[in-house]
């Protein structure tokens, strides 16, 4: 938004009239069931007061469940959901200090700007409810078109008309099931900014839905990665990216080179790892697993990829695989990303930044190098494939 | 919904979208370029194309109005005219019955009133009570199969053909059947008078009773389908939406399902006030020949018994001016503004 500061001036005087602050989330062994279904499986989380918490999933891994369950529109067939110190389990979904920022948004078309977002206060029989509708419509900077009807708006307007009947109930924990999905890029990344700045000043507890994991990881505190009903790896963006534990969230945060290995010893810290001809290292407290057969991965950003024989950006630390053959390159402007087949370990990506104008064309021969503190290594066991976006 | 946006225009856009229906694609396109949504004056300007875009669709929706319109003058416009014509003819002096000529006596509407107001009050009395029994009935049987049994649609055909079935036997039977539902041999009475609610000596055949039970049955589909076919279109989320902002079901009927329900209703009431207070063969076959009378039954009478044509001409018209004041005040009422 150009005006921030306007946001931020009148946010200041909203958050100053109202209780500020979320509660504490827990949910704890929550499984539903539709028929023989399983959409979530016992599930456990707990979100801290005041936290952007992203759930991240693909399509159909039970996010929106989950938040219905949360917000008390579909009732759990086991567990219980506690928001502060109360179990709220039981309750049904007027009961709860929990509001909702419907993906389709849900206003009300019968009712004005103004009126939608004074419904939940003037349900709660608040004092002056209509002051502060307005209050809230100045947070998303919609005050002028507070008469309108929802039908008269653009789908950007009534997203952040969606979001003011949410936050301006104050509720303990406000729900975000992929608010943004609807917007085109541009408007995106704007309500982006404005979502964060707005959770930033009213300091209430959010939980956004989405399957955009730019998203996920530019948005939240803390990010849970969601499959099939359950929750893979929770933490801060940059932990889960650098240090996946499953295979599913290695490929559907970002994109990783997974590759069978042998675990041939341990040097103090370090395991060292045979694949196919070739030698490299890892943290041993990288390693989920640290003997037998291990899935090493390394991120394409992380390989370095050189012309036979030259050296490497590293000596000591440093792995070289020799031998690659480029397969296909295709060029992006900020960088070029490579496939390469190493002989005896497979395929790996390449994303290479194009600090020098030098492009490998296809069939290049070409030397790997990473540095071995960015290897992970993940249960022998796994689908290297799990999490792979389907293009 | 236009009416609605055009009692709303409180700022220049929707004043300038209700301009007219040609305007609103330009207005719209007016108000999202502006930065704060405030076109200039220059809300009416129009370019040749929008211009001939215009007087193109005028003409194609002349052409599809024609048949409805010819339709409309052959078979509305000329007998309400021949209509009023006849409820002014004179019965010269020692004509047999039933022979009258053209005149302009104005006298035969001050004297049907006198004679038939309290039938024209009972008319719509009962109609009224028809009516809000079928809204009482009619709504919760259409919020039943709209709202709740949304995703099964197996059930809902089977509860919708329900509704429609009595369409399929003829009105005469159906109303018929009503005289054996409540006939003095009867489960019903027989059940009223063991509970006692019904003296030992009452009867609900041709009574007030019968006939608006028996408008109420025979219209009660006009009610519920307009009802449903609204229900049927809402979103289902916005209910949700109420829950979560704190309206308990209730409420969430009341502020939202209902409000968002009242064209239905609207359409509705209608349907089913216009055509009973006009009716007659409720209140022929279920009522008596005392207390009962409605005014079909008085038209009905004075045009086939007494071949009075000034006195029954003169009825109906009362009849459809006075429902159509009715209407009008219902629908300036209730029909733009919600019931919030
Ligand atoms: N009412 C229901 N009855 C039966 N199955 C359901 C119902 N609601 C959801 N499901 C199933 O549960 C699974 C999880 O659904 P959910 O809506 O939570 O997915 P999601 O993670 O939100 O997906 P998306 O990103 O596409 O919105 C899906 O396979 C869905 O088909
Ligand atoms: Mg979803």
């Amino acid at each position: 938004m150009t005006n921030t500061v306007n946001a931020a001036d009148t946010g200041g005087a909203t958050g100053a009239g109202a209780p500020a602050g979320g509660a504490d989330l827990r949910l704890e062994s929550i499984t539903k069931r539709f028929g023989d279904y399983l959409a979530v499986d016992d599930l456990d989380l707990r979100v801290p007061a005041g936290r952007f918490f992203a759930l991240l999933g693909p399509s159909g891994c039970g996010k929106t469940t989950t938040l219905r369950m949360i917000a008390g529109l579909e009732h759990p067939t086991r567990g219980r959901i506690l928001i502060g110190d109360e179990d709220v389990t039981a309750t049904r979904a007027h009961q709860r200090n929990v509001n909702t920022v419907f993906q389709n948004y849900a206003l009300f078309p019968h009712l004005s700007i103004l009126e939608n977002v004074a419904f939940g206060l003037r349900r709660r029989r608040v004092a002056d409810a209509e002051a502060r509708a307005r209050e809230a419509l100045a947070l998303v900077e919609l005050d002028h078109l507070s008469a309108r009807r929802p039908a008269q708006l653009s789908g950007g307007q009534q997203q952040r008309v969606a979001l003011a009947r949410a936050v301006v109930n104050r509720p303990h924990v406000l729900l975000l099931d992929e608010p943004l999905g609807a917007l085109d890029m541009k408007l995106r990344r704007q309500m982006q900014t404005e979502l964060k700045t707005i959770q930033h000043e009213v300091g209430l507890t959010f939980i956004h839905v989405t399957h955009d994991q730019e998203e996920a990881m530019t948005m939240a505190d803390t990010v849970a990665v969601m499959n099939a009903g359950r929750i893979e790896q929770i933490g801060p963006p940059e932990e889960l990216y650098d240090l996946p534990r499953t295979a599913f969230v290695a490929n559907f945060l970002g994109k990783s080179n997974l590759f069978t290995a042998q675990v041939s010893g341990s040097t103090g810290d370090w395991l060292e790892l045979g694949f196919g001809p070739h030698l490299t290292r890892l943290p041993a407290a990288r390693a989920v697993q640290s003997n037998g057969q291990v899935i090493a991965g390394i991120r394409p950003e992380k390989i370095v990829a050189v012309r036979p024989g030259e050296p490497g950006p590293g000596e000591h630390g440093w792995t070289k695989v020799s031998g690659g053959r480029v397969l296909s390159t295709s060029y992006t402007g900020v960088s070029t990303e490579y496939t390469v087949d190493v002989p005896g370990a497979g395929e790996f990506e390449v994303f290479s930044q194009n600090l020098r104008s030098e492009v490998f064309a296809e069939g290049a021969e070409v030397d790997l190098w990473w540095d071995e503190r960015n290897v992970f290594g993940l249960p022998g066991d796994s689908d290297t494939e799990a999490g792979v976006e389907e293009v | 919904m236009s009416a609605r946006a055009t009692d709303d225009a409180d700022d220049a856009a929707s004043a300038a979208d209700a301009a007219g229906p040609a305007g609103s694609a330009g207005a719209v396109g007016t108000t999202t370029a502006g930065p704060a949504g405030k076109p200039g004056g220059n809300a009416q300007e129009r370019s040749p194309e929008e211009l001939r875009e215009h007087r193109r669709r005028g003409r194609v929706g002349m052409m599809l109005v024609v048949p409805g319109l010819l339709f409309a003058v052959a078979f509305f416009a000329v007998p309400v005219f021949s209509l009023l014509a006849m409820s002014l003819y004179t019965r010269p002096e020692g004509a047999a019955i039933g022979v009258y000529e053209p005149g302009l006596e104005f006298g035969t509407y001050a004297e049907v009133l006198s004679l038939y107001w309290e039938a024209f009050l009972r008319s719509f009395g009962f109609a009224l009570i028809a009516t809000i029994a079928a809204l009482l009935i009619g709504y919760p049987m259409a919020y039943l199969v709209a709202v709740r049994l949304r995703g099964k649609p197996l059930l809902q055909g089977l509860l919708l053909v329900l509704i429609i079935a009595p369409f399929f036997s003829s009105f005469i039977l159906r109303t018929q059947s009503w005289r054996l539902i409540l006939s003095d041999e009867g489960v019903v009475v027989g059940f009223l008078k063991a509970v006692a609610i019904l003296p030992e000596d009452g009867r609900l055949t041709a009574t007030a009773f019968a006939v608006v039970c028996g408008l109420t049955y025979n219209f009660l589909p006009f009610m519920t389908l307009p009802i449903y076919a609204n229900l049927e279109r809402m979103d289902l989320r916005l209910i949700e939406a109420g829950g979560d902002l704190y309206a308990s079901p209730f409420e969430t009927f009341r502020k939202v399902t209902l409000p968002l329900s009242m064209p239905g209703v609207l359409a509705g009431t209608l349907l089913t006030f216009i055509p009973a207070s006009g009716d007659y063969v409720n209140a022929v076959l279920l009522g008596n020949n005392q207390n009962t009378t409605m005014i079909g039954q008085v038209i009905d009478s004075r045009f086939f018994r007494a071949v009075d044509y000034p006195q029954a001409s003169a009825l109906s018209f009362v009849l459809m001016f006075a429902i159509l004041i009715l209407v009008t005040l219902y629908v300036r009422r209730f029909g733009t503004k919600e019931l919030v």
